[in-house]
């Protein structure tokens, strides 16, 4: 018998890439450089995380528009509406766990409550680094959808966070966006038609069995799957909704009264508790609308420090996981 | 970075000075009758202090509160709005007819501050910790527009407990913020306690130097040594954000007032607001004709 080797937690704190998948290395920054030529107001600001946020490519570009604040998020987010006030539009960079976490009345009262112009683009969403839950955003999401005025991102890949920087700097209004660094996948592109838009959600694949909603990373995760099931004969939709907030509810819905015998499964790269599927839920039930319903996402527990593939496999997220629990339940359908 | 400019300062008028602190403590009194209590010791406290930063040190225009080149004012004590209200009435930017409407529905100056309420209210206060931050980020926004506008920030002894106070303290001498001036409202008292007893601040301009900023004390009660202090603040462009420390009285002209043991919020019967009024009359009355009295 051979024992699998020891993933090592490095492993994939680059990229979260599969191998040989066609990446972008650090979009977002690449993307705001562009937006920035642009429109001379906008600066961007860290604490302490440029290079890890991919803010550093701006800095690169635009030393002068590069703002340095140091390790304080409360400062960061206070000084990033300061700018805003005097008519800038401030990238703020850090990690989702600190600016959700530690900047949250910041975040509320010196933006949010004001609709100052500030953009909080934020690293390690949910379960993409293996150092533990001081690292992982696995309930940002949650804490930030019930702060009026601030609209929530979670963007799938390359080609989603280049078009979400743009979409952004020309939005009047606070954002949050849950960024992916490194190398990142581009897996949009094989949807000519796809383009980002906030407060948007948009059909990828088209199928019969099962329909999955999903934001971020999931969206990958789940075309992948849904291309992987279709080899078995099983034909599974994907609407990706990118926008937690605001919800868009018109098309969601749209598609789920579509075909409403298809189970719905909600997927997303955060907590099972306070973020896209509960949302999804709460809209279902709020207008009637009542299909099958199940979330895949994290479960609501402090995930273990490791190797991403393995954490992803052991928490459900990864594509084999996604297979495993669509086919079981798609298989049901087929042979009654 | 453009360093900030010398600024020409006219010379102060004190008598002037001290009838508007006068004036922006009745506004206040009047106020707090409306509602029967509030922070009115602060209002008291911090009145001459006003006086000085609306009707010497600030550039403003009454009748455009968002002028471009305007000095900005951030009350980050939102609870204080009922000062900043007095000051703004007093300057023309509030109508003093606003005065009966204080803290009531639909009213423009709720009982804390915030900036979508109020003309002059720059920033939205109340949770502690959050002006200074602000302040760094307008300061450096300013710089990068190449404006001579100027931040004033006030504070007080009790924010000094939050440390997000301390990140934008350490930004400001980092970033070389002398167009940013901090003013700190020692009255010794916050919520529960004495802040000397709920957390000591001493030495607090020591604390202050440390972090890399010129640092004055002055009585702020004493509208000459605020003059000199605010000449001095604006005068600066040496690269180093300034912060004037101020102690001060509450109640500061009301001895029925000055005399309460727990001033934070205070609650003052309907019979004593016109009491208080006319020991404020009173107390002018007699330091009008003893100049400099407010050095005793």
């Amino acid at each position: 018998m051979t024992t699998q080797p020891r993933l090592k937690t490095s492993a994939m704190i680059a990229s979260l890439a599969a191998e040989g998948q066609p990446t972008t290395s650090a979009p977002f920054g690449h993307a705001l450089v562009e937006a920035a030529a642009a429109d001379e107001r906008i600066v961007g600001m860290t604490a302490d995380l440029g290079k890890y946020t991919d803010l550093h490519v701006f800095a690169q570009a635009y030393p002068e528009r590069h703002y340095q604040m140091g390790m304080a998020e409360q400062l960061l987010m206070s000084a990033g509406a300061g700018m805003a006030r005097e008519g800038f539009i401030p990238f703020v960079t850090t990690y989702g766990v600190f600016a959700s976490r530690r900047a949250y009345d910041f975040i509320c009262m010196a933006i949010a409550e004001e609709k100052l112009n500030v953009k909080i683009v934020c690293a390690l969403p949910g379960l993409t680094t293996g150092y533990g839950p001081s690292h992982q955003a696995t309930e940002d999401m949650a804490i930030f959808r019930g702060m009026p005025n601030l609209t929530i991102v979670d963007p799938c890949d390359a080609v989603d966070i280049e078009q979400a920087t743009h979409a952004m700097a020309a939005h009047d209004g606070p954002v949050y966006l849950r960024l992916l660094r490194g190398k990142v996948p581009r897996v949009l592109d094989r949807f000519p038609d796809y383009r980002f838009e906030i407060g948007k959600a948009r059909r990828l694949m088209d199928g019969e069995d099962a329909l999955i909603v999903s934001s971020g990373l999931m969206t990958m995760r789940a075309v992948e799957a849904a291309d992987l099931l279709a080899e078995r004969g099983m034909h599974v939709g994907v609407l990706h909704s990118p926008t937690i907030k605001p919800l868009d509810a018109q098309t969601i819905l749209e598609e789920i009264r579509r075909h409403p015998q298809r189970p719905v499964y909600v997927a997303e790269n955060h907590s099972v508790i306070g973020g896209l599927g509960e949302s999804v839920a709460a809209l279902l039930m709020n207008t009637g609308v009542h299909p099958e319903f199940h979330q895949i996402g994290l479960p609501d527990t402090f995930l273990d420090a490791g190797a991403l593939p393995t954490l992803h496999d052991r928490y459900g997220i990864s594509t084999q996981a996604m297979v495993k629990t669509l086919a079981s339940r798609i298989s049901l359908t087929h042979a009654s | 970075m453009q360093p900030a400019t010398h600024r020409v300062i006219a010379p102060a008028d004190i008598p002037a000075l001290r009838r508007r602190a006068y004036r922006i403590r009745r506004h206040a009194l009047l106020m707090g009758e409306v509602q029967g209590q509030g922070y009115v010791g602060q209002a008291l406290g911090i009145a001459d202090v006003l006086a000085v930063a609306y009707f010497h040190a600030m550039n403003l225009r009454a009748d455009d509160p968002e002028w471009e080149e305007r000095d900005r004012f951030l009350l980050s004590i939102g609870h204080y709005a009922i000062a900043l209200y007095a000051a703004l009435i007093e300057a023309g930017v509030i109508s003093e007819s606003e005065i009966e409407n204080y803290g009531s529905d639909d009213s423009m100056l709720p009982m804390s501050g915030m900036a979508a309420y109020t003309p002059g209210m720059e920033i939205t206060g109340g949770s502690l910790g959050h002006g200074l931050g602000i302040g760094v980020g307008m300061a450096l926004g300013l710089k990068r527009k190449q404006s001579h506008s100027r931040i004033f920030n006030l504070l007080s002894d009790g924010e000094l407990n939050e440390g997000s106070t301390w990140e934008a303290a350490a930004s400001a001498a980092h970033w070389k913020l002398d167009n940013l001036v901090a003013i700190v409202d020692v009255n010794d008292q916050q919520a529960d306690d004495k802040s000397s007893s709920v957390l000591d601040y001493e030495p607090i301009a020591d604390k202050w130097r440390a972090f890399g900023w010129t640092a004055l004390r002055v009585n702020g009660n004493d509208i000459a040594a605020l003059v000199e202090a605010f000449d001095s603040a604006l005068e600066s462009a040496d690269g180093k954000p300034c912060v004037i420390i101020c102690d001060t009285l509450m109640g500061r002209g009301v001895p029925l007032l000055e005399d309460r043991d727990k001033t934070h919020f205070i609650r003052v019967d309907e019979d004593e607001w016109r009491i208080a009024l006319k020991q404020l009359d009173d107390t002018y009355a007699h330091s009008s004709h003893a100049a400099g009295s407010e050095h005793s």
